[in-house]
């Protein structure tokens, strides 16, 4: 993973709102602290903020409302101008980038979702679809081939004729997906894609969002509120509190080192078993005659625990080339599903 | 400020005092004045008057007379203009009345014959179809045969092509300077004030300069109509675009779109369900202007309305009155069923004759009545023999009601006239001008901080240096009045509204048609039966300004958050405490704004009375149209606009402060 160039970055971003923000943050450099800035009448939405987004991961910044995550994600896409700072996008600084320039990187390399779909009303599901490529003057035959596929791929085929309104929020937002793929970007933003549907709807869309990662390998920036949701999808995740960035992990570093009180709360009533891999809890290399199969080091325990436990000998664990690299016995997944600490 | 106790206070106690004392200058100020030998606090001395009128007048003359540019003068450029918009009209009038001629008077020419009356009708019931259902073309299809039944179609048909002209015109422009008020801070910065002049200075007032730089014609009036009715298309237009959602204009950004991408791919589809409703109020004061344009050469349906007042012929004028409100109903329906309509269905039909067949049997009908015509006359044009007329019928009717009740009407006029009327009346002018420009100043002081404060006193100072205080206090006597009674009728009309669903649909229906009525049509009835003088103004203007408190007043109640009704009802409240403890106090900003919605209807309903001979600033403005005299009616055309933007902003300030005191904002 970690050896896949990064794709998105940015260096020490600031977005203060409120009257002579960019003097304040030439004045006080990366040091200013949210007393300073509140005396100074100005709202911190980002402060210092520096993460690498590399290519074909999933990386998630998870944070409560208010804590600046959707600023931040408007601040990469340069929606919102940010007060300071810089953002490589392929190694080059975006803010730097002509408003043409910028027209030509959205059109063709950028792809956003949003919250509640954005769909335009008076637009049906195919011209919907179809509008990023007719904004750029895509001939409408060549267009709109592009966009029956694409919806196709979505699993809304047949309903290319039907308009907004007509559909529910999951189709909606189907929809809203497909739109942001019709380009083929380089960067896909979602903005809590899922927040505003139903439970149900959520988890069905969160499948379908991996179904379509395990095909395309987007790289990809996703905003949400929901730890559980950030576990589930996440490569990386970044916790954002008051605008700061708190700590940037894999779900399962997230879950064993909390770097602060405020990650360990979110982490605490998070089913280890989901978040855990067999990498991390095995034991040593055991002879293969006294193992009953083999397991990826990268699964999830909950995804084999059933597996090892109903087996009387324990499994070997090998990595991505086969090597076995230790084994998992029943107790050591017992450890875990019961939230026993190990101790060996 | 304390809510709960009954204790007075600081304000109220002030206005108490000012109350009392103003009692008190009423009944002595002027012996007072007299002693002090302070008789200018009485009356203006026209020694200090600022002779704004003869100076705009003056400026006017230079501008029609002198101004040149280079290559043409001002008038010739106006004139151009001018030429420029009666060649869509020419086009228009004779395609629907006339048709197209060749040469003048007696040796023109018919080219081609207009489209026949039942072509017309047949057009307007396939658009009611196409925008909602087969009730709505029968609706419509009916008002039209109305038309040509009682012997209307030419004169309606001239009415309907200066409105096909004024209300595109209306439209397109109002969007562009909505887009560019949307897009440019600055420019709504200047536009907002503007628009404001725009609606509140009387019609009236602007009719004498169009008819100085454009000529006497329809021309005129379709300039004066869309100058009427542009500025809600214009605030339509930047309101729709701010509530397009945010993310929709993010997600255009994202998509790379470019500025006019943005405009018109983007917001202005997206804001389409509430741009028509904008299209649906300039259709609606095209119409209102009707009658007045016609005073200025609009012709038509207003015509007849105009000249049958002016001969007191009561029936002829009803008549032509009935016909104008079945034209604005029968456009009035159409456009909301268009609105309401949008477009959003799917159908993929390649063909183009079964993509559009309504297009195509209606050109095919268009053809054929226009054939059949040539042959059988009456197919062309309604026969004159099958036309019906009520003008009689209405007459006997009035003179009949007249007879039999004369005793009581007069009865209630005179009552009305001497306890209310003439006492109200009589204080106002009592009043010294500069203890009512105190009053007000202090008022904007207390609602609105120093700035309202400056604006009170600017404009009311304006008021009384241009020597129009005395028929100021007429006009803010008649409308004050007016109001009082509108909203004693209005506000438990709409809490009525409120209490059941029966009384919401019956009231609703009377509201929506006194909407539909163009103001001058409510002076018809009123001098068949009340003649001329206040008390018939009065009565017009509070059947014309009755609806937005009415209208406010339900809107305001149902929109009160459910649950604290519940709340009331499970503490006990019977339904009078219910109603004054929680629905009056919750409601009462929304009423606020319906007050001021009314006091806004009721002055520019007041100048349209001065036809029926009140002694006030809109007299004075009816005075300078007749004596084409531009200085004088637009300063009083000013002076009653300031009266307005005054009342406008003390009431908007006082609701903002209650939301804000309710937790409302």
């Amino acid at each position: 993973m970690s050896e896949k160039p990064v794709k998105l970055a940015c260096r020490n971003l600031w977005k203060l709102f409120g009257d002579g923000a960019a003097r304040f943050v030439a004045r006080h450099g990366a040091g200013a602290d949210a007393a300073a800035i509140q005396a100074a009448g100005l709202i911190g939405a980002v402060r210092n903020v520096n993460i690498d987004v590399r290519q074909d991961e999933i990386f998630v910044i998870m944070g409560l409302s208010g804590s600046g995550k959707s600023t931040l994600v408007r601040c990469l896409s340069r929606l919102i101008e940010p007060t300071s700072g810089q953002i490589l996008f392929d190694g080059r600084d975006l803010l730097r980038a002509s408003t043409r320039e910028m027209i030509e990187i959205r059109r063709h390399k950028m792809g956003m979702v949003f919250q509640h779909f954005a769909l335009l009303p008076h637009l049906n599901v195919l011209q919907n679809v179809a509008f990023p490529l007719e904004v750029q003057g895509v001939p409408r035959d060549k267009r709109e081939a592009r966009a029956r596929e694409i919806i196709e791929l979505v699993g809304l085929g047949g309903r290319e004729s039907y308009f907004p309104r007509e559909l529910s929020g999951g189709q909606q937002q189907r929809v809203g997906i497909a739109r942001s793929l019709a380009v083929e970007p380089d960067i896909w933003f979602l903005d809590e894609p899922f927040s505003a549907l139903d439970p149900l709807i959520r988890r069905e869309m969160q499948d379908e969002f991996l179904r379509l990662q395990n095909m395309l390998h987007k790289t990809i920036v996703f905003i949400t509120h929901d730890f559980d949701e950030a576990i589930r999808l996440a490569d990386r995740i970044a916790i954002m509190k008051d605008g700061e960035m708190v700590q940037v992990a894999t779900p399962e570093e997230l879950v064993l080192n909390p770097a602060t009180d405020y990650v360990a709360e979110f982490t605490r009533d998070v089913s280890r078993a989901k978040v855990l891999t067999a990498g991390t809890v095995m034991g040593p290399v055991l002879r293969e005659s006294e193992t009953a199969g083999t397991v990826p080091q990268r699964a999830r325990v909950a995804q084999i625990a059933h597996q090892v436990e109903a087996a009387d000998k324990p499994f070997a664990v090998v990595d991505a080339e086969g090597r076995i690299v230790g084994s998992i016995d029943r107790r050591r997944v017992v450890n875990v599903l019961i939230g026993r600490d190990a101790g060996a | 400020m304390t809510i709960a106790g009954r204790r007075l206070t600081p304000w109220a106690a002030f206005w108490l005092a000012a109350a009392i004392a103003s009692f008190f200058l009423a009944a002595h100020g002027a012996s007072m004045t007299a002693a002090i030998d302070a008789g200018w606090a009485m009356q203006y001395p026209a020694a200090w008057r600022w002779p704004l009128n003869a100076q705009i007048s003056a400026a006017m003359k230079w501008l029609v007379e002198e101004v040149h540019f280079h290559f043409f003068t001002f008038t010739e450029m106006t004139r151009g203009l001018a030429w420029l918009l009666k060649q869509p009209y020419d086009f228009i009038r004779s395609l629907l009345v006339g048709g197209f001629v060749r040469g003048l008077g007696r040796d023109a020419v018919q080219l081609l014959p207009s489209l026949s009356w039942l072509a017309v009708v047949f057009i307007v019931a396939a658009m009611g179809y196409y925008a909602r259902s087969w009730r709505l073309a029968l609706l419509v299809a009916g008002c039209f045969l109305y038309l040509a039944v009682f012997g209307k179609w030419n004169s309606a048909m001239v009415t309907l092509s200066s409105i096909l002209i004024a209300v595109p015109l209306g439209v397109v422009g109002g969007l562009l300077l909505g887009i560019a008020g949307y897009r440019w801070r600055t420019f709504d910065r200047v536009l907002t004030p503007a628009l404001d002049l725009m609606q509140t200075v009387p019609i009236f007032a602007y009719l004498v300069p169009i008819l100085f730089l454009f000529g006497f014609g329809p021309v005129s009036a379709l300039i004066a109509t869309v100058i009427y009715a542009m500025p809600p298309m214009v605030r339509v237009t930047t309101l729709a675009l701010r509530a397009v959602p945010s993310e929709i204009r993010d997600f255009a950004v994202m998509v790379g779109c470019s500025r006019r991408q943005m405009t018109w791919k983007v917001l202005v589809p997206a804001a389409t369900p509430s741009l028509m409703v904008g299209v649906n109020q300039v259709i609606m004061l095209s119409l209102n202007m009707v009658i007045i344009a016609s005073m200025i050469g609009a012709g038509g349906l207003g015509f007849e309305v105009l000249s049958s007042l002016r001969r007191l012929d009561i029936g002829a004028g009803l008549e032509a009155g009935i016909a104008i409100v079945v034209l604005a109903i029968a456009l009035d329906r159409l456009s909301q069923a268009f609105a309401q309509r949008s477009g959003y269905r799917h159908s993929e039909s390649s063909n183009y004759l079964t993509r559009h067949p309504w297009l195509v049997t209606t050109a095919l009908v268009v053809l054929g009545t226009g054939l059949a015509g040539l042959f059988v006359p009456a197919l062309q044009d309604y026969p004159a023999s099958a036309t019906v007329t009520t003008a009689p019928f209405w007459s006997d009717l009035v003179r009949s009601i007249n007879i039999a009740f004369f005793d009581q009407f007069e009865a209630a006029k005179v009552f009305m006239l001497v306890n209310i009327l003439m006492p109200v009346k009589r204080f106002m002018l009592a009043l010294p001008w500069p203890w009512l420009v105190l009053l007000a100043t202090i008022a904007g002081w207390q609602l609105g901080g120093w700035r309202l404060a400056t604006l009170c006193l600017g404009l009311s100072v304006f008021i009384a240096v241009n020597g129009l205080w005395e028929l100021a206090m007429v006009t803010i006597y008649l409308c004050g009045i007016s109001v009082a009674i509108a909203a004693m009728i209005g506000i438990p009309l709409g809490i009525l509204a409120t209490e059941n669903a029966h009384a919401q649909r019956i009231v609703g229906a009377v509201i929506d048609t006194l909407q539909t009525l163009p103001s001058f049509v409510y002076l018809i009835p009123v001098v068949m039966l009340f003649r001329v003088g206040d008390f018939a103004a009065m009565i017009a203007v509070i059947l014309y300004a009755l609806a937005p408190a009415v209208r406010y007043t339900a809107h305001g109640i149902r929109n009160i958050d459910p649950q604290l009704i519940e709340a009331g009802i499970v503490s006990g409240c019977t339904r009078r405490q219910l109603l004054w403890r929680i629905k009056m106090p919750l409601a009462m900003p929304e009423i606020m704004l319906g007050i001021n919605q009314t006091i806004m209807l009721a002055l520019s309903m007041l100048v349209i009375t001065a036809l029926v001979g009140t002694r006030d600033l809109g007299q004075e403005v009816y005075i300078a149209l007749t004596k084409a005299d531009v200085g004088r009616g637009l300063v009083a055309g000013a002076a009653i606009a300031f009266i307005a933007i005054i009342a406008d902003r003390l009431i908007s300030a006082g609701a903002a402060r209650t939301r804000q005191r309710l937790g409302l904002a």
